[in-house]
């Protein structure tokens, strides 16, 4: 069994993921994970799937995707992730604020120092207002309250707003 | 018809039996996707399925509730606890109910929700935090309403879903409200 990461992205329209999807199913591709988007209006689709075919024909199976000139298609082999239970805790980071160069860089660069992982982000513009919400899981042993400190300053800097909170789900 | 009196004081022993600590099915197992029968609350397996919930439930670390269904059987009974939950307010201690119907919901807020039966995601789900129920207690077949607030009237609704086949990845609001569940050491 192959994995690829295969990527479509590019002019939306109705029936992107209909007509990828179907050709990825009559290859015997099976989808494992995916996020579909569209990002500033744009159609983005990353995935990865599994099967016994080659990336070049993968490639070439998508290629009247790109036809009309209009969507991108990228297909990569990839070797299979072991995802392994981590030792830390799981956080929500919420920016938002006035638009400008460099929030994302600098907020997530406070996040790294400390060894922390970004395991899902996502960022927004909407006229003048910009948004990242991301999910971030620290190590064990990280100070919270003086990470929390060093986001804020870092947010006033940029003029945004930061706030960092433990996800709590409850088991029912 | 008068009305039903609201649950007081109820407890396990009272259906006479030893509950079995039973195996927790998981997604995508057809029984959780399939709506549960409505049962006879006085019928010796109702009582006997009704002390091997909550016997199930007990054993399980952090388990609020449990439902039929969640143990491989598809009928409209469950079990709840929310008396050590910190964000319970009132509560009812144990229960377990049998054909449930909800009479009265609302004031929604929207919470992440795990479960035994999806132990690999959670999910942000909307739920009424005020309710009224209807059901019928295993034994007696007592007629009872609960009137439930808070973090009882989201695990009532958890449960009472499952009896209907539903899990709370039906009810989740949005392509990003679903996320994998972080497992930790």
């Amino acid at each position: 069994m192959t994995h690829h990461a295969i990527t479509v992205l590019g002019h939306d329209r109705p029936g992107i993921i209909a007509e990828a999807t179907r050709i990825l199913a009559d290859l015997g591709m099976n989808l494992e994970d995916s996020t579909m988007t569209l990002l500033r209006g744009h159609f983005a689709m990353t995935l990865v799937g599994s099967g016994e075919v080659e990336a070049a024909a993968v490639e070439e199976a998508l290629a009247p995707l790109t036809a009309a000139g209009d969507l991108t298609v990228s297909v990569r082999e990839v070797p299979e992730e072991q995802v392994s239970a981590r030792v830390g805790t799981s956080w929500v980071l919420t920016v938002h604020g006035g638009d400008r160069p460099g929030i994302v860089s600098t907020i997530v660069g406070q996040v790294a120092e400390l060894g922390g992982n970004i395991t899902d982000l996502t960022t927004r513009l909407a006229g003048e207002l910009y948004l990242l919400v991301a999910e971030v899981d620290l190590p064990a042993g990280v100070d919270v309250e003086s990470l929390r400190t060093a986001l804020r300053a870092a947010g006033d800097d940029l003029g945004v707003g930061v706030s960092l909170h433990e996800v709590e789900a409850d088991d029912l | 018809m008068s009305t039903p009196a609201e649950l007081v004081g109820w407890d396990v022993a009272r259906l006479g039996v030893d509950g079995r600590v039973l195996e927790v099915v998981r997604a995508p197992a057809p029984v959780l996707s399939t709506p549960g029968e409505a049962v006879d609350p006085r019928a010796a397996d109702t009582v006997q399925l009704a002390a091997d919930l909550v016997a199930t439930m007990r054993v399980s670390p952090g388990c609020v509730g449990l439902a039929a269904p969640q143990v491989g059987v598809g009928a409209r009974v469950f079990c709840v606890d929310v008396s050590e939950h910190p964000k319970t307010r009132d509560h009812h201690g144990t229960f377990v109910l049998c054909n449930a119907e909800v009479l009265e919901s609302s004031r929604n807020d929207r919470s992440r929700e795990g479960c035994m039966s999806v132990p690999d995601f959670t999910g942000e789900v909307k739920r009424a935090s005020r309710l009224v129920v209807r059901g019928e207690l295993p034994g007696t077949g007592e007629q009872v309403l609960v009137t439930a607030n808070a973090f009882e009237a989201r695990a009532l609704q958890h449960e009472m879903d499952h009896c209907a086949g539903l899990l709370f990845l039906d009810r989740v609001a949005g392509a990003h409200a679903v996320h994998a569940r972080k497992t930790y050491l």
